[in-house]
Formats: C-alpha cells, structure tokens, sequence
C-alpha cells in the first residue's frame, strides 16, 4: 500500500532542513489560519483556482516564480556560504549529499519554476490583450497547464523532507542516475516533478500557437502584431516542438529505473551518451524558450519610454525567427568533450557562432529605438539597459566558449557557470522583473512603487556582477563547478567575493517585496484611471486598468503595428453600440485532474502501486467528465457591458 | 454579431468535395493493394521488397495528407502546411543530427579495437 514510503523518509537528523520544515509549516498553519478568519476559501476558489481567465491565471504564473524564486535563492545563498567556508581543510557546513541536493535542486527550481512560470505568466496576462482577443483559444487548458506545473513544483518542495532529492545536477545525467548510483527516490521525485510540469508547459505552448495564430483581431496580419507576440509565437512554438523530447528522454529513464530496462545503462547495448544527445535537443532549445519573451519585453519597454516607434521591427521578426530555427542545431557545445569529434565539434561550434548574428541584431535595434528618443528611466527601462550592458557580455563569454578548443580547457568550470548566469539573470531574470513593474498596473489597476523598484534594480545589477566576476576569474583559475570544498587556498577570497554578490542579489529580491507590500498599501494614491500610464503604444493601453475580464468591449479593428499611439494621434474614439459578451465558464476540472495526477506522481516515487492506479483511472475519469460537459459559457449581457466601461469612462473624466 | 472567445475557426478551413475524398479512398485502396502485392505475389525480388513498400506507404501518406487532411498551397490552408513542413524540418534534424553525433561517438570513444597496451603504449 505505502510502497517504499516509512518514517525513515523523513530526515529527522538533518537539523538545516527540519529547522526549515518546522519554519515552512508554521508559515503554512498562519496562511490557512488568516484564509479562515476572513473566510477567504470561497473567494479562493472561485475567484482564483477555477478561474479561467487568462489574466488571472498569468498572475498565479507570477505568484509561483516568486516564490519559488525564494527557494531557489535560498539554496544558491546555502552553496555560496559553503564554498566560501570550506577551503583547504575545512568541510563547511553542508555534508556533501546534501550540497548535492541543493545544487540540483537549485538548477531545477530556477529554470522549470521560476524562469518557466514567469515567462508563461507574461505570456498569459500580455498576449491576448495585444491581440485583442477576450481570452486564449482554449481557457480550460490553459488553468489545467498552470495547475500542473504548480504540482510539479510542490513535489520538488516535499523530496525536501519526505525522501530526498537527486543529487545528480540539473540534467540528471546517467549512469549517475541510474538505479545502480542514485538508489534513493531523489531521481524519481525528479523525473516525476518534471514530466507533470513538462506537460503543462506544453499544454501551454499548444495553446498559445493557437490562440497567435487564430485569435488575432481583425485587421492584425502577423507583420502588424506587436513584436512581443512574434517572440511569443516563436517559443511557443519551440516548446511545442521540443518538450516531447525531455518527455520522452525522461519516460527511458523512468522506464530504466522502474521497469529494468538499459536505454542509458552500459548493459544489454545501452548507451549513457544518448541521453545526454537527447537532453540537450530539448535544452538548448528550452534557453531561447526562456529568454526570447524577455527580448519582446525590452522591444515593448524601449520603444515606449523612448517615445518611439521600435527600430527595425521587421528585423526583430526575420531575427527572432533565425534564432527560433538556429537553436536547433547548435545542442552539441553542451558536450563538445564527449568525444564525437572534430567534425561534429566544428559543425556546432560554427552554428553556435552564428546564433549570435541575429541577437546582435536585436541589441543595436534596441539602441537605435533609444537613439535621439525622450528616454525615461522608470525602472523597467534600467532593467532593460542593465540587461543591455549585461547581456552583451554573458553572450561574448558565450561565443568564447562554443570554441572547441576553448571549451576543452573550460568545460564543467566555474567560467561556464559564470557564462550561463550571465545571459539567464542578465536576460530573462531582468526581462521579467521589467515585464512585471511594466504590466503590474494593467493587471491590478495601481503602478508598483518606483522606489524600490529602483533599488531593486540597483541590488541585482551591483549583486549580480560581484558575485559572478569571480567565477570567472575562478574559471580560469581551473576550478570545476559543485565543488563541496576544495585545497586551494587561494581561491577562498574569490569565493567570499562571490558571497557578498549573492547577497546583495538577496537584498534585491527583498526589496521586490517591498516593492510589493509598499505598493498595495499605497494603492490609492498610485491607481491608473487611465489605463495607459506610460504614454504606451499597443492595444492593451487601450483599455483601462484593471482591464475588465471580458478585455474588450468591442473586437477592435486593427489598421496599424502600433494601433493604440496611431488611436492618440488621430484622436480616434470608438462610439459602438454594446453587445452580448460570451465568456467561458470557470471550472475546477483542471484543478482537479492536476490534484489526481499530483498523488499520481506521489505514489510512483513511492511505488505505491494501488494509490497510483487509482489516481490514474481519477485523472482519466475526470478528464472525460469534463469533455462530456457542455455547460462551458455564457454570455455577459450588454447592459452589464456598458455599466463596466461607463464607470471607466466616469473615472476617466473625472480624473481629468 | 457578437464574437465568441473561442471563435477558432473564424476563417473557415476548406473542406473537401464527395469526388475527392472518393478519389482518395481509391487512390489508398490500390496503394494498400500495391504493397500487398509486393509481399505477397512474388513478382518483385526478395531485397527489393521492403523499399518498395516503403515508398508505397510514403505515397499513400502524402495522397492522406493532401486529399483528406487538405494540406497544399491554398491560403486558408497555408499556415497548416508551413507547420507541418516545419514539424518535418526539426524531426529531420533531429534525427539525423543524433544520427551523426552519436556515430562518431560511438567510433570515438570505443575503445575494444585498442588493447590496453597499445594504448599505455601511446600508439
């Protein structure tokens, strides 16, 4: 019944992680708690959980990043103390199976959990309203997508204190996870926690290549669709395209583990280096996944507080489509050591040289959009020229490296680790935190408290460079990456640079809920009557903030890439009739299945046969309940229509 | 009119006529009779059976994907046709790409046709 799950699971003699446990469980009784007294369980579930409006759910895409953001940062600040400590004969503070853990986890966490939820949640809240849709093609899978990755993130959270987790780096090569070398169930809470979340990820890229390519607004043919559509489009199109391949790669590892089987084992013909081939189709691939939304969001963030239209928005496209195509051929500078050759190793070396064309391309776009343009510098434009600066040099340390021969001395060094944090917070941490103090307003209806967002900005930036140069540095210097401690002396000061870095990138994320918390409560004074509180240029600063949850009043008629500055200048006004909205319907199913696939994947780690069948046969009965259900929408009547929008029109005059 | 959310098939896809999805039934019909054949009667030398049916099957995939599932060049349907030559692309790639890394990995890094001494050897 219980499979291989006992007490013994649980690690009572680990005071690090039981100490967090007792903190994470006192933290979760005062939440359940305060939704009690002010009975907010209803509102919950009816507002946020079976709610399937994109806007809501993009924002419950941030809630996740965010804080699992903070998990994330908690292991990163845990390495950097221990390498910091242990030098020459000192061991630190964290055993080595431990540490383990903790890198990995870290890897996971930052790139499935955070950097994933966060683009999606960008994507969610940004694209309909900037093709004037009312909400993506299908509303129903898209809650199911969230709910899925949100599970899967859960059961990265448990593997800390119910068994534990892989400890075999982020990608989870074999033999090393392999039933032989990985026996605990840490590999399987891996493999199980990353095909939940891989299958809302692609239920999510389905939607939105659905929803770009058939929801646009009349008059929106793909060359007047703004540019962060297009990089939208492109990495949906990307995941769509690579996610069944870590399905698949991960299903022959679970199949390897569970069933007996050799896909990667050296026994019976099996080959470890076809793993790590197939892992890295899909990862390569899954980075420009990550970063190129963040492009479409610098495009948006430059043109707007440059008070000018973006340069060369046909070369964004032709650009953003190159890499989308490049990316795939590029995979092998992960392992250019694994021996294929000179060859192989020149043809993707070669490759990956050249991705950096098209990227170029968009940086000098971005500072010709700047060029003799009004600049403003809210927050979101410093992410953007922090990002600028940034970037350009994660993506020379890039080119560097898809050298072969370069990457023979610095492979697996902290150099690469330097390389790969340089374009990731560079890149996509700075564009989302840009996309949020960007979009918060058209959201929640109040901008985010300028301030501290500064000082947010200012924390990452200054942290981020201090904690990295020394990897660099250390790269050099010929140490390898996750490293539990070491001999060299000589190393221990880079290291405790690297320390103060981590934590001044901490105070940065502190001061982001500070942000927050200062914001809400000043809501009042910082709420935007108009709806366009940056002077902005594409159709969702039509609309006021918070933009009504049927988004348009009516399907706006497109005649212009920049459709809402081109409405400015000609003073255009719609004056329309109102008519019958139809919406779709919340549901809890996607709730619901993501719940039965949860305990699903819980019992697989644990081999819990029967729990696991029954939860299974829950899933597909659910599903098929659902698909029988007709009652799936409604129509919002047009009286209720022009009561929303004429008190928006009030506020507005009243404002003014 | 009111606009639905899920307006998804605004612009309506082509369909077929009775003629053509009957002409490729036929077409499918003798292509399956072809590849029957080929095993089955004898006429066609043993190497060369499989090659055979091998393109007989592609055929019939292509008469499916343009007689039934109405993929081609008319512009309702362009969008559908230009992700499914992309879906071949990246699946060639794919393959062929793993095909070739892991060949020359495989003759790289076996070492059975190296003895332990001629490799401390140097050679």
């Amino acid at each position: 019944m219980l499979g291989k799950l006992s007490l013994d699971a649980i690690p009572l003699h680990e005071p690090i992680i039981m100490g967090t446990g007792v903190v994470v469980a006192l933290g979760g009784l005062v939440v359940l708690a305060l939704l009690t007294r002010y009975r907010l369980w209803g509102y919950l579930w009816k507002e946020w959980i079976t709610s399937v409006d994109h806007k809501k759910i993009g924002v419950m895409y941030f809630i996740l990043g965010l804080v699992m953001l903070l998990r994330g940062f908690a292991d990163a600040i845990m390495m950097r103390t221990q390498q910091a400590m242990a030098a020459g004969g000192a061991e630190g503070y964290l055993p080595p199976h431990h540490y383990d853990q903790i890198f990995t986890a870290h890897g996971v966490i930052m790139i499935f959990f955070v950097a994933t939820p966060f683009i999606l949640g960008l994507m969610n809240v940004v694209v309909p309203l900037q093709l004037g849709a009312r909400d993506v093609a299908f509303p129903f899978v898209n809650s199911l997508g969230f709910w899925l990755s949100a599970m899967g993130a859960i059961l990265v959270m448990i593997s800390m204190w119910v068994g534990d987790f892989a400890a075999t780096g982020w990608v989870a090569y074999p033999p090393l996870s392999e039933l032989g070398y990985s026996p605990t169930t840490g590999v399987d809470y891996f493999i199980w926690s990353l095909q939940i979340s891989g299958l809302g990820t692609t239920l999510a890229g389905v939607n939105f290549v659905a929803t770009i390519f058939k929801m646009r607004a009349p008059g929106m043919n793909l060359m007047k669709m703004p540019v962060f559509c297009w990089t939208a489009l492109i990495t949906n199109i990307l995941i769509v395209a690579i996610f069944p391949v870590l399905t698949a790669t991960l299903a022959m590892l679970a199949a390897d583990r569970y069933l007996g089987m050799h896909f990667f084992t050296n026994e019976l013909g099996g080959n470890a280096m076809m793993y790590i081939n197939l892992i890295w189709i899909w990862g390569h691939p899954e980075v420009y996944v990550l970063i190129l939304p963040c492009f479409g969001v610098y495009s948006e963030v430059i043109a707007t507080f440059s008070g000018k239209p973006l340069f060369g928005y046909k070369s964004m496209v032709y650009a953003t489509s190159s890499i989308g195509v490049l990316s795939f051929m590029v995979w092998l500078h992960h392992f250019f050591t694994m021996g294929s050759g000179a060859n192989v190793n020149a043809f993707f070396g070669i490759m990956t040289t050249i991705i950096s064309i098209p990227t170029g391309v968009k940086l000098f776009n971005w500072l010709f959009t700047m060029y003799r343009g009004r600049i403003r510098f809210h927050s979101a434009t410093l992410w953007t020229i922090g990002f600028m600066v940034t970037f350009a040099v994660g993506g020379m340390t890039g080119v560097l490296l898809a050298v072969p021969g370069a990457d023979f001395v610095l492979h697996n060094s902290l150099f690469l680790v330097a390389h790969f944090h340089n374009v990731i917070i560079g890149g996509v941490v700075y564009g989302c935190l840009a996309g949020m103090s960007f979009w918060f307003p058209k959201v929640f209806g109040f901008t985010l408290n300028e301030f501290w967002g500064k000082v947010s900005f200012w924390c990452w930036l200054i942290g981020y460079w201090l904690a990295f140069t020394p990897l660099y540095v250390l790269g050099f210097m010929g140490m390898t990456r996750r490293m539990n401690h070491y001999d060299m002396p000589e190393w221990q000061p880079w290291l405790q640079v690297a320390l103060v870095g981590a934590i001044i990138v901490g105070l940065g994320i502190l001061a982001i809920l500070i942000q927050l918390y200062v914001s809400i409560r000043d809501r009042e004074q910082n709420r935007d009557v108009t709806g366009d509180p940056w002077d902005a240029r594409s159709l969702e600063w039509s609309r006021p903030s918070p933009v009504p949850f049927y988004n348009f009043a009516h399907v706006p008629e497109i005649t212009s890439l920049e459709q809402h500055w081109e409405n400015k200048e000609k003073g255009r006004v719609e004056v329309r009739r109102y008519e019958d909205i139809h919406m779709p319907k919340n549901t809890g199913a996607g709730f619901l299945i993501s719940v039965w696939s949860f305990i699903l994947c819980f019992a697989l780690v644990w081999h819990m046969w029967l729990i696991a069948g029954a939860s299974l046969v829950a899933t597909i009965i659910t599903f098929i309940l659902r698909t029988y259900d007709r009652d799936t929408d409604y129509w919002v009547p047009a009286d209720e229509v022009a009561r929303i929008e004429g008190a928006w029109h009030a506020s507005m005059k009243e404002a003014a | 009119m009111a606009h639905s959310p899920t307006r998804i098939a605004h612009r309506e896809a082509a369909h077929g006529t009775f003629t053509s999805y009957l002409a490729g039934f036929g077409i499918c019909l003798v292509l399956t009779g072809l590849s029957f054949g080929a095993v089955m009667s004898g006429m066609i030398p043993h190497d060369r059976i499989f090659p055979t049916i091998v393109g007989l099957a592609v055929a019939q995939l292509l008469v499916q994907l343009i007689l039934f599932l109405h993929l081609g060049t008319a512009p309702e349907q362009r969008n559908n046709t230009v992700i499914f030559v992309l879906t071949g692309m990246l699946i060639a790639i794919i393959v062929a790409g793993s095909l070739w890394v892991m060949h020359n990995a495989n003759t790289n890094m076996m070492p059975t046709h190296m003895s332990i001494e001629r490799a401390r050897a140097k050679d």
